[in-house]
C-alpha cells in the first residue's frame, strides 16, 4: 500500500554518467574548448506524452475526474438522488452503469460521488503535505532536542498503521467525509515528515551548502536559496503518490461506513452499497469500485512519471 | 550488545507509552462527550438530565482533571485494564485478544503468501531477457498496490463464490473459508515486496561484485540466486515492519467483505458506537506488533549481512559498511 | 613544458626489470584484437566508444591500455570480457582468443571461457567482493564453478591460492568477510580468485586507482611477478602512464576510441609520435617537474619565495618575513568512533601537528587516504573545532572569533573542494554561484558585483558566455574554475584547495594547477594544499609537509622534503611512486 516507502530510495541524485558507458563524454576544459550545450528538456509534452499511451490514458482519466468534479452536469441529465428507471437493470445503452436497488442511475451517482471524493483527497494530501513538511523541515533544519522529540512523534506515526490512525481519529472527531479527509491527511504526516527531514539533512550535508557558508550568506537565505529548491521536488514527487493512496485510504473508509450519511453518493460507500446485491446486480459494486481502481491508478502512473521525470532534472 | 537490546527495547517501550498518551488524549480529550458515548447515549443526549450525566461522569472519573484522568488510565493499563467496552460491558482487552487468533491465521497466511508471491515475481522478472515480457512483469506490481483490496475481494465473491460456487463468500468456517480473503489481502504485500526487490535487485545486479562473478563464468542462474538476491533481500526485510501493519489495517477491511470475526471487525464495530476503550486497545495492539516486528528484524539482519552488527545502529551499519575503508 | 625526469635514481622501484623478458616474436599473441568497434546506445544515438582498434598480448607479456575518461579503455576490456553494458554492443572486428571469437561467443561459451582461461582483476576491491561471502568462497568459486571440486577441496586450494598471492595467514583470511580486510589485502584476494581457474589471460581495469600509493606498489609489483614467473598475458587498463611506464611491456594509447600510438615505452614514452601522447606525457605530473610558477610576478615580491624555471630546482624557502598567516599550534582533532568493532570510542584524526603557512607561500599538505589531512585543513577553516591544540589566522586565535568575526574570516579564508560535482548547487548559474559571496559580504552594489563577476570568470579563463549556464552544463574542470571564481570572489588571502584535482583527468588537471600557479602570484595568496598525490604536491608547493595517521611526520621545503627527506615514510613514499624507473632510462638515453 505504501508507495512512500519505495519512493524514498529513488529521490537521490542520479550519479554522473559512467565514463565507461558514455563513450562520447566531452571533455574538453578551459576557455578555448568549450563543452557543446545538451539540449535544455525541450521536447514538447504532447509529442512525449504521445509515445506513452499509457501516460496518455491516465492524464486523460484524470483529467475527466476532474471535470466530473468540477462540473458534474456536463456528462448527466439525470438527478443522483431520485429513481430514474427500474431498480436493478443491468447496464446498457441507456444506463451506462446500470440501476441501483432504488432504480437511481448508478452512472450519474458516481459522477456527483466525484466531488466528494476528490475534496476528501486533496484535503488529505494537502494536510499531510503541510504538517508533514514543517515537522520534517524543523526536524532537519534546527536538529538537537526538536528533532529528538519531533522524531518521536513521527516514530508513533509509524508505529500504528495508518488505517488505524485515521480510525482513531474518526472515532475522535466524528463521521464525515471531511473528517475521513484530515483523519487520512494525518495517517499521512509520517511519511512527508521523513522525506522532508532527509531531504533538508542531505542537502544541508553537501558540499555546496558548506561552500555557501564560505560565502558568508545568512541562515536565511541559505534556506531559501540553497536547501529548500531542493526539497521542494522530492517532497511534491510524494504529493503526487500520495494522491493515488489518499483515494484507496479515503474510498477504503468511507467503503467501511465512515463517510458521508447514506443518499449521497460517494465513491466507496457505492461500492459498499453494492455488497448486498452482489449476486443479483453484479454491477453496483463492480463498476464504482473499477471507477476507484483506474483513478488510482492513472493516479500512481502519473506520480511515478514525475518521479522519473525530477530525479533526471536534478 | 546488552546494551544495545537495552537501548533499542527502551526505544520500543517509549513508542509504545508515546502511543497509548498521544491515542487516550485524541480519544477522551479531543471533541465528542466521553460521558456521553460511553452513557451510550450517542448523538440524542438531551434526554439525559444534568444531574445524571454528572453521575456517569463521576462513575468514569471524567470530573476530574485530564492529568489525572491520564495517570489512572496509564497506571490501569500497565496491569492490563484498558477499561471496560461500552458496548458489551466486557474488559476491553479480553474481548480484542479473544479475537487475535482468528485474524493470525488471516493476517499470517496473507504474509507468507505474499512475500513467497513477491520474491518470486521479482525473480522471474530480473531472469526474464525478452524486453516486453520482463516490461510487463515489471509494471503489475504497480496495478496489485493501485487496487482497492475491498473491491478484488468483492470480485472475487462474486466469481469464485457466487458464479462457480467453488469456496464460501463469507464466515469463518475453517480453511476453505481463509483462502480468498488471504488471496486478496496478499495481494498489496506481494506487490509491494516485488516492488522493492525489483528495485533493489537492479542495483544490485550492477554491483562491481556482481560484474566480478560474472567475469568468473558464473551463469545467470547461479548470480541471481548466490549473489543478488541475499544482497537485494535487506530492504523487504526492512520493510517488514511496515508489511505487518499494512496486515492489521488490511485485515480491517478484508473481514469487513468476508464477514469474517476478528479485532479488525472488532475495530470497525467499535469505531461505530465511538466504544473508546476497544478504539484505544486496538491502537496500541497495532503499535505492538510493529515494534515487536521489528525488534524481530534487527536480529535478523546480522544474520543476513556480516557487517551488521547487533550493537550498531541499523541505519549507520548499513550506510557505513558499504564505504569504510 | 617539462617531461619526465629522473627524480632520484636510488629510489626507483624494483618492479620492472631493465630489459623486456620475452621477446616479440618468441611467443604467438595469445590475444589478438582486430579492427575492433564498440557502440554505445545514448539516449536514442548510436555512441562510438571504440573504433577499429587492433592489439595483441602474448604469454607472459604485460600490454598496457592507456587513456583519459571516455577514451575507450574500458569498452575494450568488457569486451574482451564479454561484459558489456546493455547498452553497448560490438559491431565490428574479432577478438582472437585461444582459437575462439570472443566478439562471437554466445553467454553459454563464454561462460566457460570466463573464469577459466580468461581471468578478471576489477577496478575497486572495495566493492568487487560480494559483502556477504566469505573470502575462501569468493576465491574459489571459479574452480566451483567449472571443476567440480569439493568443498574441503576448495577451502583448501583457496588458502593456498591466498598464499600464493602473499597475503598473511591465508587461512585466516580465507575465513573472514570482505569487510574485514583493507583494500589492498582485498586486491590482493580479488587476484588469488582471478588466478583460481589458472588463467593464461588475465584482464586487469584500474587495479590500483583505489588504492593509496605504497599499497599500489605492491599489487603491481605481484601482477608483475605473475606475468613474468607464471607466464600469464596481462591486459592493464589504466589512466595512469606512470604505471603503463613502469610495468608494461608494450604501452597502447587511446583517445576517443581510437589508438593513436603503440609501442615499448621506450618508444612510446621516449619518442612519442603522436600530438596526443606528448600532450598526455607533458601534463601528467612529475615529481621532478618543479614547482609550476608560469607568470612573471610583475613587480610584486613575495617574501621568502624565490622563481624558478621549470624543471629547475628553487633555492629552499627563507624563513617567512614578518608575522605567519596561519599558527596551527599543538592541534589534535578526535571523533567519536560510533560502536566499531574494537575501538569503542575516541579516533584521533590529527595528532599534536604544529605548522605554518607564511603570506605568499603555498604549502602542500600530502598524505594517504586516512592520514588527517583533510581534517587539519577543515580546523584551519574552522568548519570543526580542535579538540586540544590552538589555531591563529593572523595572529587571532579562531577559536576566540564570535559568529561576526567567523564571517570575516571566511571572507579572508576560502576553500576550494576535491568534488567539483558536489560544491556547486546544481540549480543556480554560474553567475549566481559566483556573485553570492560578493552578495553575501555585501561587496559592490548589483553592477559592480556583475563587472566582478566578468572579472573573475576571466580570470580563471572561462568565457563570459558561460555566465548564464548550470553547473551540470560544465565539463569537469570547467565546474571546478567555476569553483575557484568563487572562492576568489571575496579576495581572499588564503585559499586552502582540498585534493582540488583528484577528479579530474591529468590534462585538465594540469591546466587547473597552472591557474593557479597564475592565480597565487598574481594576487599574492597563500594557498593550503592538500593532495595524496606527491607529484601533484611537487608541482605547486613552496614548503611540504606529510601526514601519517594523524601526524605531521616531517615538514620542510619541498626540495628538501623531496631529495633528502627526513622521515623514513616520506622515504617510503616516495619510492612507491610509479614512472620513476622509466624516468631513468628516459634521461639517460636523452644525455
Amino acid at each position: 500500500m505504501s508507495l512512500t516507502e519505495q519512493v524514498l530510495p529513488r529521490l537521490e541524485p542520479v550519479p554522473p554518467v559512467d565514463p565507461s558507458t558514455a563513450g562520447a563524454r566531452a571533455d574538453g576544459d578551459g576557455g578555448a574548448d568549450v563543452r557543446p550545450r545538451p539540449p535544455r528538456r525541450t521536447r514538447p509534452t504532447l509529442a512525449r506524452l504521445a509515445r506513452q499511451p499509457g501516460l496518455l490514458l491516465a492524464w486523460t482519466v484524470l483529467a475527466l475526474v476532474a471535470l466530473a468534479a468540477a462540473v458534474p452536469e456536463l456528462f448527466t441529465d439525470h438527478d443522483p438522488l431520485r429513481p430514474v428507471g427500474p431498480r436493478l437493470t443491468a447496464p446498457d445503452s441507456e444506463f451506462l452503469f446500470g440501476t441501483d436497488n432504488l432504480g437511481r442511475d448508478l452512472f450519474t451517482r458516481v459522477v456527483y460521488g466525484t466531488a466528494e471524493s476528490v475534496q476528501a483527497v486533496v484535503v488529505a494530501v494537502l494536510v499531510g503535505l503541510v504538517v508533514g513538511s514543517l515537522l520534517g523541515l524543523l526536524a532537519g533544519y534546527l536538529g538537537g532536542w526538536v528533532d529528538d522529540v519531533l522524531m518521536r512523534v513521527v516514530d508513533v506515526l509509524l508505529a500504528v498503521p495508518a488505517l488505524l490512525i485515521s480510525l482513531a481519529f474518526i472515532t475522535a472527531l466524528g463521521f464525515g467525509t471531511v473528517n475521513i479527509a484530515i483523519a487520512v491527511g494525518i495517517g499521512n504526516v509520517a511519511s512527508f515528515a521523513r522525506v522532508m527531514r532527509a531531504e533538508v539533512l542531505r542537502i544541508r550535508g553537501s558540499a555546496f551548502v558548506e561552500a555557501a557558508t564560505f560565502a558568508g550568506i545568512g541562515r536565511l537565505r541559505l534556506l531559501a536559496r540553497h536547501i529548500l529548491p531542493h526539497t521542494a521536488g522530492p517532497v511534491l514527487v510524494l504529493a503526487t503518490l500520495e494522491l493515488g493512496l489518499a483515494l484507496l485510504s479515503v474510498s477504503a473508509l468511507s467503503f467501511l461506513g465512515f463517510g458521508a450519511p447514506p443518499p449521497a453518493p460517494e465513491w466507496g460507500s457505492l461500492v459498499a452499497g453494492g455488497r448486498d446485491y452482489l449476486a443479483a446486480a453484479w454491477w453496483m459494486a463492480s463498476i464504482p469500485g473499477f471507477v476507484i481502481a483506474a483513478t488510482v491508478l492513472s493516479a500512481n502512473r502519473i506520480a511515478r512519471s514525475v518521479n522519473r521525470h525530477q530525479v533526471s532534472a536534478f | 550488545m546488552i546494551t544495545y537490546a537495552f537501548r533499542r527495547l527502551g526505544h520500543a517501550l517509549l513508542v509504545l507509552w508515546a502511543t497509548f498518551t498521544a491515542t487516550f488524549f485524541l480519544l477522551y480529550v479531543l471533541p465528542g462527550d466521553a460521558a456521553l458515548s460511553k452513557a451510550g447515549v450517542g448523538g440524542d443526549g438531551a434526554t439525559l438530565s444534568p444531574a445524571e450525566l454528572a453521575r456517569v461522569r463521576a462513575d468514569l472519573g471524567l470530573d476530574q482533571p485530564v492529568v489525572g484522568q491520564y495517570a489512572t488510565a496509564l497506571l490501569h493499563a500497565l496491569r492490563g485494564d484498558f477499561g471496560t467496552s461500552t458496548q458489551t460491558g466486557a474488559p476491553a482487552l479480553s474481548m480484542y485478544v479473544e479475537a487475535v487468533p482468528e485474524t493470525l491465521k488471516l493476517a499470517g497466511a496473507a504474509l507468507l503468501l505474499g512475500l513467497v508471491a513477491g520474491t518470486g515475481w521479482a525473480l522471474l522478472a530480473a531472469w526474464t531477457r525478452w524486453r516486453l515480457l520482463r516490461q510487463a512483469l515489471l509494471a503489475l506490481p504497480a496495478v496489485g498496490v493501485s487496487i482497492p483490496t475491498f473491491w478484488i475481494g468483492l470480485l472475487l465473491i462474486q466469481v469464485v463464490s457466487f458464479r462457480w460456487q467453488l469456496l464460501p463468500a463469507i464466515g469463518n468456517d475453517g480453511v476453505r473459508s481463509l483462502v480468498l480473503p488471504a488471496l486478496v489481502l496478499a495481494v498489496p504485500t506481494a506487490a509491494m515486496s516485488a516492488q522493492i526487490l525489483s528495485r533493489s535487485l537492479e542495483a544490485t545486479l550492477h554491483a562491481p561484485y556482481v560484474e566480478t562473478a560474472r567475469a568468473r563464468g558464473a551463469s545467470r542462474s547461479r548470480v541471481l540466486l548466490r549473489h543478488a538476491l541475499r544482497n537485494s533481500v535487506l530492504p523487504v526485510v526492512t520493510a517488514l515492519g511496515m508489511t505487518a501493519g499494512h496486515l492489521v489495517g488490511g485485515s480491517v477491511i478484508m473481514e469487513t467483505v468476508f464477514s469474517r470475526s476478528g479485532v479488525g471487525a472488532i475495530t470497525v464495530r467499535a469505531v461505530n458506537v465511538q466504544d473508546t476503550p476497544v478504539v484505544l486497545v486496538a491502537v496500541v495492539f497495532a503499535a505492538v506488533v510493529f515494534v515487536g516486528v521489528n525488534l524481530l528484524v534487527d536480529l535478523l539482519y546480522p544474520v543476513i549481512d556480516p557487517r551488521i552488527q547487533l550493537r550498531t545502529a541499523r541505519r549507520t551499519g548499513l550506510l557505513r559498511a558499504g564505504v569504510a575503508t | 613544458m617539462p617531461v619526465t625526469h629522473l627524480l632520484n635514481p636510488e629510489t626507483r622501484p624494483e618492479g620492472r626489470p631493465m630489459t623486456p623478458a620475452v621477446p616479440q616474436d618468441e611467443a604467438p599473441d595469445l590475444l589478438t584484437i582486430e579492427d575492433l568497434t564498440v557502440e554505445y546506445l545514448v539516449g536514442g544515438r548510436r555512441v562510438r566508444a571504440v573504433e577499429q582498434a587492433d592489439l595483441s598480448v602474448s604469454s607472459g607479456e604485460i600490454v598496457a591500455l592507456v587513456g583519459e575518461s571516455g577514451s575507450g579503455k574500458s569498452s575494450i576490456a568488457h569486451a574482451v570480457l564479454g561484459a558489456l553494458p546493455a547498452a553497448g554492443r560490438i559491431v565490428g572486428g574479432r577478438i582472437g582468443f585461444d582459437g575462439l571469437d570472443l566478439a562471437r561467443l554466445s553467454e553459454r561459451r563464454f561462460n566457460q571461457v570466463r573464469g577459466r582461461s580468461l581471468g578478471f582483476i576489477p577496478q575497486d576491491p572495495m566493492s568487487s567482493l560480494n559483502p556477504l561471502h566469505r573470502i575462501g568462497t569468493q576465491v574459489t568459486e571459479s574452480i566451483r564453478i567449472h571443476r567440480s571440486a569439493s568443498r574441503a577441496e576448495a577451502a583448501r586450494q583457496a588458502v593456498e591460492l591466498l598464499d600464493r598471492v602473499g597475503l598473511p595467514e591465508p587461512a585466516a583470511r580465507a575465513r573472514q568477510f570482505p569487510h574485514e580486510l583493507s583494500g589492498g589485502m582485498r586486491q590482493r584476494a580479488l587476484i588469488a580468485a582471478a588466478l583460481a581457474g589458472a588463467p593464461r589471460l588475465l584482464v586487469a581495469d584500474e587495479p590500483t586507482t583505489a588504492l593509496d600509493v605504497t599499497v599500489q606498489k605492491v599489487i603491481l609489483d605481484d601482477l608483475s611477478a605473475l606475468a613474468r614467473s607464471g607466464g600469464i598475458a596481462v591486459l592493464v587498463i589504466t589512466h595512469d602512464l606512470a604505471v603503463a611506464a613502469d610495468r608494461a611491456d608494450r604501452i597502447v594509447v587511446l583517445r576517443h576510441g581510437r589508438i593513436v600510438e603503440s609501442g615499448t615505452p621506450d618508444a612510446v614514452l621516449g619518442a612519442p609520435c603522436h600530438p596526443y601522447t606528448r600532450m598526455l606525457l607533458a601534463s601528467a605530473p612529475s615529481l621532478a617537474a618543479g614547482r609550476r610558477r608560469r607568470s612573471r610576478p610583475a613587480g610584486r615580491s613575495t617574501p621568502g619565495a624565490t622563481v624558478t624555471e621549470p624543471g629547475g630546482h628553487r633555492a629552499p624557502v627563507a624563513p617567512t618575513s614578518g608575522r605567519d598567516l596561519v599558527r596551527v599550534d599543538g592541534v589534535t582533532k578526535e571523533f567519536r568512533v560510533p560502536h566499531t568493532d574494537r575501538n569503542q570510542g575516541w579516533f584521533r584524526a590529527v595528532d599534536d601537528v604544529s605548522l605554518t603557512i607564511g603570506r605568499g607561500e603555498t604549502l602542500g599538505l600530502v598524505g594517504e587516504s586516512g592520514s588527517g589531512k583533510s581534517t587539519l585543513a577543515r580546523l584551519i577553516l574552522r568548519l570543526t573545532p580542535p579538540t586540544a591544540g590552538r589555531i591563529a589566522y593572523d595572529g587571532t586565535d579562531i577559536a576566540d572569533v564570535d559568529r561576526r568575526g567567523l564571517r570575516g574570516l571566511r571572507a579572508r579564508a576560502q576553500l576550494v573542494y576535491q568534488n567539483p560535482y558536489g560544491s556547486l548547487n546544481p540549480r543556480l548559474t554560474v553567475r549566481q554561484i559566483v556573485a553570492e559571496p560578493l552578495v553575501g559580504f555585501g561587496i559592490g552594489d548589483r553592477s559592480a558585483r556583475g563587472r566582478r563577476v566578468r572579472e573573475l570568470l576571466d580570470q580563471v579563463g572561462l568565457p563570459g558566455d558561460l555566465a548564464e549556464r548550470r553547473p551540470a552544463e560544465l565539463s569537469g574542470g570547467q565546474r571546478q574554475r567555476v569553483a575557484i571564481a568563487r572562492a576568489l570572489a571575496p579576495s581572499p588571502e588564503l585559499l586552502v584547495c582540498d585534493e582540488p584535482v583528484s577528479a579530474l583527468d591529468v590534462s585538465i588537471q594540469a591546466q587547473i594547477l597552472d591557474l593557479l600557479a597564475d592565480l597565487q602570484v598574481e594576487l599574492g595568496l597563500s594557498l593550503l594544499f592538500v593532495s595524496h598525490d606527491l607529484a601533484v604536491i611537487r608541482q605547486v608547493a613552496d614548503r611540504v609537509g606529510v601526514m601519517r595517521a594523524g601526524r605531521l611526520v616531517e615538514i620542510g621545503p619541498a626540495d628538501q622534503v623531496f631529495h633528502r627527506p627526513g622521515h623514513g615514510y616520506t622515504r617510503t613514499l616516495l619510492a612507491a611512486i610509479p614512472g620513476q624507473g622509466f624516468g631513468t632510462r628516459a634521461t639517460g638515453r636523452a644525455a
